[in-house]
């Protein structure tokens, strides 16, 4: 078991180097490097950048040595906690992305959460009651989910509740909450705006977990413990949820891993169209004003969150499937 | 065939002769047996047939050019149809007249009876080139000599800048539906490599590859596309544009093609007529290419269907972020940006007619790919 945790540790700290590769990479492509930029950008403002102040941050940024020792240097920087400043803000980037990081991983986790308590349910009342109306109504509304990019789902919706009840369903906040601080009333007000985006952004993995839950329970159901454990009178719920369930659970648990990023994907161009105040219309903003700094660290941010929820869920998973514990050891 | 059975009915006989049939007949004829039971897939594979032949004649389909801006018919709503004049079928429409509320401000228009306009089928209208070669005037739809289709037709009505909908929905279906088809070749290339790789060799080979696919998977793709996008060159033609965006989003959609090729080629490396060749001293080229590939074809196909929609997708969500292809190029994304405003979609609810057909689309390549992968799958019930 610690074998298995230890091996997807080292792999998650891989899939952390490949993403500030990355995320380097998209910060320096673009023509020009960050001090002339900067320069541009302050001139522009009417204020000037002494030639010593700029020679201070060619040197910070190690600006002008070789690709990798700016990425060492800009790695050392990111360790201390200084992601750089923020052109378009001219604040420093962690001051800029502040609470939109956390109602980030909020609005992730209740989509997950949500493609949990719907998929699971639905997947076995499908499976139980296979070609019944209600199959088929889940059915549907699973290719639906599955067929309609969430940003597309999320427009019609947000057309529907302006035309139908007149009301701007996106958002995070009730106005007059915005920028208050954190409260009872704004946590309140948090989780009664959380719905929408929840259902929009979790729909396509709910549709797939109760495809999943369906394959593998009917697989499941066919077997012959279920028959006999039928046939010594137990009740239909325990026949079904003691084993069957348990064991097409496993799988189930499985496509977590892939299931985070894809939310976490999604949340981004979701909160665009909501207009809701996580790192999204952020990052949208950052990357059409190029200003690269804010918008490499939150590739980077997005990606080490991901990482770390999906070792979460796989260590869970080691913790609730004895077979990988048994077969790792 | 045991001999009693014969005896018995003659029944038996047909079905024998129907067994005969399936035991000669290639692995492709069995396939299409499958697929053809599964009527949803054949219906889909239609639609994506219909899909791609109005790629081939957009410019058939299309009445308007659709770069023909005009403030004057800015934000039209989609025009009512008349099919039949009296009891013949005579489809026409009704001349619109455009006028500016002088309250709101805002353009309305109003259909003037008095004004019908015939809708002639093959008529003429702006000039195109079939597949880039002969040029032609001849399209679908049209009005008589004289008028203009793009001054005076508007089916799905009209955008801001005042573009015929209908004929830019045809262009952007070309260019929608290519891209995903190119960006899908990329992806089949680097996934048949390196999952052949990865299956065929085993050890150090595949371990590289298989950490770096589980990498690739569980990186959140949109904000890395988006950060690449963004970066493309501002100065860049839409040709270079569209190259690079099939690039960016098929760099990260081999993985699952990797996937479906190595889980074959492990499966397949210890069958005896893969042994068979490799003891006859065939080279490993040929191994693979003849005797491997052929074997499970089918199952790439399959999966490249599969791979389809979610290419279709990452190009609509970046184009309408504004950070895939930019206009003047049109594609599906291009064309909902406009519907990105709340207000302005309220107002003018057919700006997100274009959304239509990524879902039929969508939904097409799904069902038709999973049609293909039962029909593929020779142990499937």
């Amino acid at each position: 078991m610690l074998a298995y945790i230890g091996r997807r540790a080292i792999l998650a700290i891989f899939t952390v180097w490949a993403i500030s590769v990355l995320a380097f990479a998209i910060i320096q492509l673009p023509p020009g490097d960050y001090v002339t930029s900067y320069i541009a950008q302050m001139a522009s403002m009417g204020s000037v950048v002494s030639d010593e102040e700029a020679q201070n941050l060619r040197i910070q940024y190690g600006l002008g040595q070789p690709m990798y020792v700016q990425y060492l240097k800009w790695m050392r920087l990111i360790v201390r906690g200084n992601f750089g400043m923020s052109m378009e803000w001219r604040r420093p980037v962690t001051e800029v992305i502040g609470e939109r990081l956390w109602l980030t991983v909020v609005v992730s986790v209740a989509a997950l959460i949500l493609t949990w308590v719907l998929g699971l349910p639905i997947g076995i009342y499908s499976a139980v009651r296979q070609y019944s109306v209600g199959d088929y109504l889940a059915t549907f509304v699973g290719f639906i989910g599955l067929a309609v990019p969430n940003f597309l789902l999320a427009l019609v919706l947000l057309y529907l509740g302006f035309v139908m009840f007149n009301a701007h369903i996106g958002g995070l906040f009730s106005p007059e909450l915005q920028d208050a601080p954190w409260s009872a009333a704004r946590v309140w007000d948090l989780l009664q705006h959380l719905p929408i985006p929840a259902v929009i952004l979790g729909l396509a993995g709910t549709a797939q977990q109760i495809r999943i839950m369906r394959a593998n329970l009917l697989d499941e159901l066919r077997k012959p413990y279920v028959v006999t454990a039928r046939s010594k009178g137990l009740s239909e719920a325990r026949v079904v949820l003691k084993y069957p369930v348990r064991v097409a659970l496993n799988p189930f648990a499985s496509t977590i891993g892939y299931t985070l990023p894809y939310i976490v994907s999604g949340s981004i161009i979701v909160s665009v169209v909501l207009g809701l105040p996580t790192v999204g219309p952020l990052l949208l903003k950052a990357l059409i004003a190029q200003d690269m700094f804010l918008a490499g660290t939150i590739v980077l941010l997005l990606g080490v969150m991901t990482v770390i929820g999906t070792l979460i869920s796989d260590i869970l998973l080691v913790w609730i499937d004895p077979r990988i514990r048994l077969e790792e050891t | 065939m045991a001999e009693p059975a014969v005896a018995l009915e003659p029944t038996s006989a047909v079905a024998d002769a129907r067994e005969q049939r399936v035991f000669v007949a290639s692995q492709w004829q069995l396939m299409w047996w499958r697929f053809r039971k599964h009527k949803v897939a054949v219906a889909s594979g239609l639609i994506v047939i219909a899909f791609y032949a109005g790629v081939l004649g957009a410019d058939f389909l299309a009445y308007a050019d659709p770069d023909a801006s005009e403030a004057q018919r800015s934000l039209m709503p989609p025009q009512r149809v008349y099919w039949f004049d009296g009891w013949r079928f005579s489809p026409y429409v009704y001349a619109v007249k455009g006028a500016r509320d002088p309250q709101t401000f805002k353009r309305v228009y109003r259909a003037d009876p008095s004004q019908k306009i015939a809708i002639r089928f093959f008529a003429e209208g702006f000039e195109y080139r079939v597949f880039g070669l002969i040029a032609t005037t001849r399209h679908l739809i049209g009005v008589d000599r004289g008028l203009d289709a793009g001054e005076t037709v508007f089916l799905l009505g009209t955008d801001v800048q005042g573009r015929d909908l209908w004929s830019r929905l045809m262009y952007g279906t070309r260019i929608s539906l290519t891209i995903g088809l190119f960006g899908v070749t990329v992806s089949l290339v680097l996934g048949v490599v390196l999952g052949g790789l990865s299956g065929f060799y085993g050890g150090v080979a595949d371990t590289v590859i298989q950490r770096t696919i589980e990498i690739l998977r569980s990186i959140p793709t949109i904000p890395l596309w988006m950060g690449l996008a963004a970066a493309l060159p501002r100065d860049w033609s839409v040709l270079q544009v569209y190259f690079a965006i099939t690039i960016i989003i098929s760099l990260l959609g081999w993985t699952d093609l990797a996937r479906v090729v190595r889980g074959r080629f492990l499966a397949m490396r210890e069958e005896d007529f893969v042994v068979s060749a490799r003891l006859v001293g065939c080279s490993q080229m040929r191994t693979i290419f003849v005797h491997m590939v052929p074997s499970f074809m089918s199952h790439i196909i399959a999966a490249t269907t599969l791979a389809l929609p979610a290419m279709i997708i990452s190009e609509t969500a970046l184009s309408f972020l504004g950070l895939g292809l930019r206009p003047p190029a049109i594609s599906w994304g291009v064309l909902l940006q406009q519907a990105q405003n709340v207000q302005t979609v309220a107002i003018s609810p057919w700006l997100m007619i274009p959304a239509v057909p990524v879902i039929i689309a969508v939904m097409a390549f799904n069902f038709l790919g999973d049609g293909l992968r039962d029909a593929a799958d020779p142990y499937g019930r």
